[in-house]
């Protein structure tokens, strides 16, 4: 009864097992060789990375190849036939024990360079030097330590639209500190920097493929990496956030430009001190309208998503933005006025400009009143000149 | 028998259903407790199978749909992981194959406390209806904060759902926290005491022990989560600050000082890592039974099985700060969990090599089940193997947080442990139902799902890409190459082919359980007890008047000089001439 009454399916004993997975083993190492999915040519001093990661492609690449093959084989050679009868082996201890072995030793030819390299990647050399990065949803800040050497010290609670690093007035070691303006950072080929990396709302991670390294910003505390960049290109590498950070995250772009050491100490020349910051703050000529439109800016968070100094982040930049043209998504264009910009804070995805997501959430009369969008339109019509170098993108 | 009689099962007055309700809703026998299981868990894993068609359709075609913003997309994301890791593997593996298997395989006649499991089914179904809540119209949505629910974005406005989504998803876990826990100490109680005669656990299935030590794991870790839940809760709600530091978001100040966003990321893996092998370890052992039963030859090296359950298990507690190499944790924790790490590989390795050897020299059977099983090893050499990259810790750096990280994982615990689950259904369902799956049907879902799921999985560990992107070329950005954008396209039509092959499934499962060949009482030829009931589907209770005795292991596969090729566990062994 129990016995034969499904003996007589044919395809107990066939062979596409067998040949599908030759099949998938072939196509993998295939892909694995020829695929035009490569690493990004590196740009740092971290070929070691590169080095482990392709020792361990090699030990495991083999590995299964080997299991792969052996599969194949016993799927082929040992498919059922009527006449046939499975041998009886319940252990062999010997086997068990060489293929321990064997398996620890290749477990310790990755293991053992991996961690010499994860040395060396956590010890930055004696003549490194420090950059911050500041990171914040959803975009990339940077700052230097002047001539001193030395950050100020920052907290959250001083961050206002005027001091969006949260420097402290106080600290005289903040006053020749370098903030840089725009989202592209340069630095000089063949120096060692460390990267310390700040958060001011929730985790972020600076990865620029080309440099292999990566690291969490985590707020409340200062992490860090360090790297060397070692090759010159035209184009700036992109440095994108990889640790996910709310709504916007994909669009957290950013630049690190490499430079020779002439042409990055005269770029850091053209960069002001917080001094300078502050004091071109003090001369601001804005009206009051305009003054009290940027505080709604920065509280509302519209500064999260649109600058005013022409850095393109979330969204589009305010900078010149007042009575211009622009071209929708959907083919037709608009004249930024008063109808336009209020149906674009009370309906946002009704008319996206061309090149940007329908990320924004909209607002309603509850959160930005009427007479706050006036100060808001005050301050776009006041946003006409660069306050700094345009964004040297791409 | 070394063991002795227990008095109590032989003449237990069972808890006798009267009617349709307590027979089938509020019924305390384990094996329609595992059937509730089974299905809440595939509905709502259907659920996760359209949202993951959501995500992969804006992926491979961004901008085709408007309807599928940045909040639909992050949404999708996070609930396809959540619902697919806890709420279909882990329910289905120890809740539904948990409840069928453990008291038939060790000749019990049900859990030792069948109210407790009935409440347990009906809790973690609870779980499921408040984690659904956040679709409902006025909640704004479920969380988009990424199935690892990082604060401070999870509970921070820049998250879609950062209102009610991220309660409704904290509250969901822990309410499935408390059914899990009454599900596991029956699981635990019914393995220790309510083994009949002769099971030593030494004789055991494995499926038994991989479930065994799997709950043992889920008592150890989930309170992890559990504590974290409702320190997130608070966090949210009564603005403490276990996990939020001084912050200042979308311009404005926020009340929190101090905390520490790492704390949730250590108490998030150390269930986190657990929980990788609760879902891989019932898979581990129901995989090693179905190849000994089709393969007509007994496991390999049965003891070293065994002990690598229990290794990993152990192992799998100090580990988890893999998961954190580029959290900004202190960087010499990197050199201790690295070696931790690759450790666990060995005992993982002798895993694979004894189900390939137990293929050597057998008489393989290419059944459904069977089918599963072989693709199972094969996805899982290549999940394991990528996690030796991400494991080590420096070859994590360039990887971690791209489109690899989500191959190898996707391949070892998402892929692999579902085809067990298959290999599962076909191979136990004439046994729930008394009949046979449609083998034709059974065959085109088998080659669909794991051609496909290859295709899909495999070429993603060339994408260099960050995860969790709504879109890659945004402004003048040139990160993703036109080459991607077409890989991305095909792995999204592929994914399109094979959620549609699970509607057969599906089909298979509700056409056959009418219309389908009669299966008798062992039409696998297998030697557990599960296949040494009286009837077939077996009834409330499980054996007539005795309880059967067991005499051998699981695995007496084409014994030397015995005419049948199988003796299962209750044959009495011949007396020695």
């Amino acid at each position: 009864m129990a016995s034969g009454n499904n003996h007589s399916s044919q395809d107990k004993g066939n062979m596409a097992v067998a040949i599908f997975l030759l099949i998938i083993v072939i196509v993998s190492v295939l892909l694995s060789f020829f695929s035009p999915w490569q690493f990004t040519e590196i740009a740092s001093n971290w070929g070691y990375i590169d080095f482990t990661v392709i020792l361990t492609f090699w030990i495991c690449g083999i590995v299964f190849v080997v299991i792969g093959l052996f599969m194949v084989y016993t799927t082929w050679k040992f498919r059922y036939r009527a006449d046939a009868r499975a041998d009886y082996e319940p252990e062999n201890p010997k086997l068990e024990w060489w293929l321990t072995i064997v398996t620890t030793i290749g477990v310790v030819a990755m293991l053992a360079p991996g961690l010499i390299v994860w040395n060396d990647f956590v010890n930055p050399p004696d003549d490194v030097q420090e950059v911050e990065v500041l990171s914040k949803q959803w975009g990339w800040a940077f700052r230097f330590p002047g001539e001193d050497g030395k950050f100020g010290t920052v907290h959250v609670d001083n961050i206002d639209a005027d001091n969006s690093f949260g420097m402290n007035m106080a600290d005289p070691n903040g006053e020749d500190d370098v903030l840089v303006q725009g989202n592209t950072l340069h630095l000089p080929v063949d120096q060692a920097y460390k990267v310390l990396l700040r958060s001011n709302d929730v985790l972020h991670d600076f990865w620029v493929p080309e440099f292999r390294a990566k690291m969490d910003a985590v707020p409340g505390m200062i992490t860090y990496f360090w790297f060397t960049p070692t090759r010159i290109q035209d184009e700036p590498y992109e440095v994108v956030c990889a640790e996910l950070c709310g709504r916007g995250h994909y669009t957290m772009r950013g630049w690190v430009k490499v430079d020779t050491q002439d042409d990055f100490q005269s770029w850091l020349g053209t960069q002001p001190t917080w001094a300078d910051v502050q004091a071109a703050t003090a001369l601001d000529a804005m009206s009051p309208e305009a003054k009290r439109g940027r505080e709604i800016w920065a509280a509302e968070g519209c500064n999260a998503c649109h600058s005013l100094d022409g850095t393109a982040v979330v969204g589009p930049t305010w900078l010149n933005l007042w009575n211009s043209t622009r071209n929708l998504a959907d083919g037709n264009t608009v004249t930024v006025d008063e109808a336009y910009f209020v149906e674009s804070i009370r309906e946002p995805a009704v008319k996206i400009v061309e090149g940007f997501s329908p990320a924004m959430v909209a607002y309603d009369d509850e959160t930005v009143t009427q007479d706050e969008i006036q100060a808001l339109i005050a301050l776009l019509k006041e946003s006409v000149d660069a306050p700094a170098d345009a964004p040297d993108g791409p | 028998m070394a063991q002795a009689e227990i008095p109590y099962q032989e003449a237990i007055p069972l808890h006798d259903p009267h009617s349709w309700i307590t027979k089938y809703w509020f019924s305390q026998d384990h094996k329609v407790i595992a059937v509730q299981y089974g299905i809440t868990a595939v509905a709502v894993g259907l659920v996760a199978l359209v949202l993951s068609w959501i995500m992969r359709t804006q992926i491979g075609f961004p901008g085709m749909f408007e309807w599928i913003t940045p909040d639909i997309y992050y949404q999708s994301v996070t609930m396809h992981g959540m619902i697919m890791v806890i709420y279909l593997l882990t329910a289905f593996l120890l809740g539904s194959f948990g409840n069928y298997l453990v008291p038939l395989m060790l000749g019990a006649r049900d859990m030792v406390f069948p109210f407790v499991n009935m409440i347990s089914y009906h809790v973690y179904f609870a779980s499921v209806i408040i984690l659904m809540l956040g679709y409902l119209p006025g909640m704004e949505g479920p969380t988009g904060a990424g199935w690892t629910l990082y604060p401070p974005q999870a509970i921070l406005s820049g998250t879609p759902g950062a209102d009610w989504g991220i309660l409704t998803m904290l509250a969901s876990l822990a309410v499935f926290i408390v059914a899990f826990t009454m599900g596991g100490l029956n699981y635990i109680t019914t393995i220790l005491q309510a083994r009949t005669r002769g099971m030593t656990m030494m004789r055991m299935p494995l499926s038994i022990w991989g479930i065994g030590m799997a709950t043992v794991l889920g008592l150890l870790a989930f309170p992890a989560l559990f504590v974290s839940a409702i320190m997130m809760t608070l966090d949210n709600v009564l603005g403490t600050s276990f996990f939020m530091p001084a912050i200042s978001s979308a311009g404005a100040e926020h009340e929190y000082e101090g905390g520490s966003p790492l704390l949730f990321q250590h108490l998030f893996w150390f269930f986190g890592h657990p929980e990788v092998y609760i879902v891989a370890l019932p898979a581990f052992g129901v995989v090693s039974d179905l190849i000994s039963v089709h393969a007509r030859k007994n496991i390999f090296g049965y003891r070293l099985m065994v002990w690598a359950i229990v290794a990993i298990g152990g192992l799998s507690f100090i580990v988890w700060a893999h998961h954190m190499y580029v959290a900004g944790m202190h960087p010499y924790f990197g050199f201790f969990f690295a070696t931790t790490t690759l450790i666990i590989a060995v005992p993982t390795a002798i895993k694979v090599y004894n189900w390939t050897l137990t293929l050597w020299r057998a008489n393989i059977r290419f059944t459904v089940p069977m089918l599963f099983a072989i693709a199972f090893v094969l996805t899982f050499v290549v999940g394991g193997l990528t996690g030796l990259f991400l494991g080590n810790v420096i070859v994590d750096v360039p990887l971690s947080d791209t489109y690899f990280v989500v191959a190898h994982f996707h391949m070892v615990m998402g892929v692999a442990p579902i085809l067990v689950i298959f290999g599962g259904i076909y191979h136990w369902y004439p046994k729930i139902t008394g009949r046979m799956l449609n083998d034709t049907i059974g065959r085109i879902h088998f080659w669909i799902t794991f051609i496909g799921t290859y295709a899909i999985y495999f070429p993603m560990h060339f994408l260099a890409i960050p995860r969790r992107y709504y879109e890659y070329n945004v402004g003048e950005s040139a990160i993703l190459t036109p080459s991607m954008d077409i890989l991305n396209q095909s792995i999204t039509i592929t994914a399109y082919i094979v959620g549609i092959a699970q509607f057969l499934f599906i089909y298979n499962l509700i056409v056959s359980y009418r219309h389908g060949r009669e299966a008798g009482d062992n039409p696998w030829e297998a030697n557990s007890l599960e296949w040494r009931t009286p009837q077939t589907p077996p009834v409330h209770g499980n054996w007539g008047e005795r309880l059967p005795t067991v005499h051998r292991w699981a695995y007496d596969f084409s014994v030397p000089g015995e005419e049948r090729d199988f003796i299962p566990q209750d044959v009495p062994r011949k007396a020695q001439a």
